[in-house]
């Protein structure tokens, strides 16, 4: 542990005179210094344009950036390479396809979404649904923040199916195999939103089926500016581009243009090669520490944290699934999320409060939003402590 | 007392803490300490929604003078309210207008009038400053 925590400099730094405690990293990890060294060295000695030079760099680029895409395929368990295309988020992957089925999509067809999603996996589909006149359908939720999946909420006219591996703001792992199984039976697509799920577990997208799985670079210690598609190969292949430009083109007249093959028809324009290459390493340095350890140290944190917390009276957790990841949401009875966030941010601890994206969620608890601690693979337990005082000190000045 | 009297009361006050613990626990106290805003105007013809709290801000002229009354979900938010407050109210449309909010950086509370904290506290200064805009436009064609 002590030498993974040394690979990530900012960990030393002090926070209103404290040192810092960083337990945000649903909303974003830090980069060890390995990614941000790949990302310099790149700038140092590869960069060109990729794709179209002839000479010795950008055949250097176009090389790293390529084998970048394969070591996504690999961290996937894509079938081919060319069914990733490098985005620029999770965000922005979910609106490739949203945009592309807003053309596919005819009034009479549903869409349907979960009542757990983020709101760059709501608003998507609802501009697709407005603009296409399909319907938009919600996957129900419990009280604990567990989907009420049934396939009953599925028919004939169901043609996509998008929903989060894992909740961001409840940590809820969703049941997507038993989703992609279902949806496939009624002839609809699924996409996965996996930017909760791919920095906490192994993920193989044929053994899931899943038609299309999107991630972020940011939220697994790579970059920022750049995230995942990963979709199947008819499903790519049909999808209409998002945007158009250089790189994606195959032939260009002012009649008409043809597009690039997957995955070139989804990326105009220049592609963030340093993100992509900085991901990549991102990549390796979650691989070699092994996906079942960091799920193995990440679940012992949140158990710790979630029995140490439940002591302190008055706290409530909002999102109790049998089957979460390293993300805890709770209230303080009679305490303000926000109030208690300054108090923390003041004992260098950082928290996220509010309705982290999902104000669905928040408006079914009817609740103004949480505090939520989310952990990473250089937390301790010592750190887990250090939040069950803060939360109890706070809790003490402010109730 | 002039505004910048009490803006300097208030940092002298804020002075006598050395810990950021005291001078939460005071602005904690401040913010249970305010006076509630009567109901009827906490709708959301006066709410003033940030991302995280929300604040509820009105205002009235009396002899020229200018009373605000607010409230926030959250108590911090509420103390910082309060300050705030306490340096504009009673004071003229034009005082507050030419007055600034610098003390509440002095006092080390500069990250709450932050526009990345999302409170609704930058908005509810810009709102002090429209009521007294409006009242010293209505009280000029009187």
């Amino acid at each position: 542990m002590a030498s993974i925590r040394e690979q990530f400099p900012i960990l030393k730094t002090q926070v209103n005179g404290k040192p810092l405690v960083y337990l945000d990293n649903a909303a974003s990890t830090q980069k060890p210094t390995r990614v941000v060294n790949a990302i310099a060295q790149y700038y140092n000695t590869s960069h060109s344009n990729v794709h179209r030079g002839v000479h010795s760099l950008s055949q250097k680029a176009t090389q790293l950036f390529e084998e970048a895409r394969e070591a996504v395929r690999n961290y996937l368990n894509a079938e081919s390479s060319d069914q990733i295309i490098f985005t620029k988020g999770c965000t922005d992957a979910i609106n490739t396809v949203a945009s592309g089925y807003e053309r596919l999509l005819k009034k009479g067809d549903e869409v349907l979404i979960s009542h757990l999603e983020h709101h760059s996996n709501i608003v998507p589909w609802q501009m697709a649904c407005e603009r296409s006149g399909a319907s938009l359908k919600i996957i129900p939720m419990n009280h604990k923040g567990e989907l009420e999946w049934s396939a009953s909420l599925l028919s004939p006219r169901t043609k996509m199916v998008a929903v989060n591996h894992v909740s961001n703001a409840l940590g809820t792992i969703n049941p997507i195999q038993q989703i992609i199984a279902d949806a496939h039976a009624v002839s609809a697509a699924v996409l996965i939103d996996g930017a909760q799920a791919t920095p906490h577990f192994a993920i193989d997208v044929q053994a899931l089926d899943a038609d299309f799985y999107t991630f972020s670079g940011h939220k697994v210690y790579g970059p920022t500016g750049v995230g995942v598609l990963y979709g199947k190969r008819a499903l790519l292949e049909k999808l209409p581009p998002y945007q158009g430009g250089g790189d994606m083109i195959k032939t260009v007249t002012f009649s008409k243009t043809t597009y690039a093959p997957i995955p070139f028809k989804f990326e105009a324009g220049t592609p963030n090669m340093a993100g992509a290459i900085g991901l990549h390493e991102a990549l390796n340095f979650m691989s070699e520490i092994g996906l079942e350890a960091i799920a193995s140290h990440e679940n012992r944190l949140l158990l710790y944290a979630t029995e140490e917390l439940s002591r302190i009276p008055g706290i409530r957790f909002i999102g109790t699934a049998e089957n979460k990841a390293s993300v805890l949401s709770f209230l303080v009875e009679g305490a303000h999320p926000y109030d208690v966030g300054v108090l923390l941010d003041q004992m260098g601890i950082a928290v996220r409060t509010g309705h982290h994206c999902t104000q669905p969620i928040m408006d079914y608890f009817e609740i103004p939003g949480t505090v939520r601690a989310s952990f990473g693979i250089y937390n301790t337990m010592e750190e887990v402590d250090q939040l069950v005082r803060g939360v109890m000190r706070s809790a003490s000045m402010l109730v | 007392m002039t505004i910048q009297e009490i803006q300097s009361e208030i940092e002298e006050e804020f002075g006598f803490f050395d810990d950021w613990m005291d001078k939460y626990e005071h602005l904690i106290g401040l913010g249970k300490d305010l006076p509630l805003i009567d109901p009827k105007f906490k709708t959301e013809e006066h709410i003033i929604k940030g991302c995280q709290s929300q604040v509820w801000l009105q205002a009235e002229l009396e002899d020229g003078k200018l009373f605000y009354t607010a409230d926030s979900d959250a108590i911090i938010t509420k103390g910082v309210i309060s300050l705030l407050i306490r340096s504009f109210n009673a004071q003229s449309p034009e005082a507050i207008l030419e007055a600034n909010t610098d003390f509440i950086d002095r006092i080390g509370l500069k990250d709450h009038l932050s526009p990345t904290r999302a409170n609704g506290l930058v908005s509810m200064v810009k709102q002090m400053k429209f009521y007294a805009l409006a009242f010293k436009a209505k009280t000029q064609n009187t």
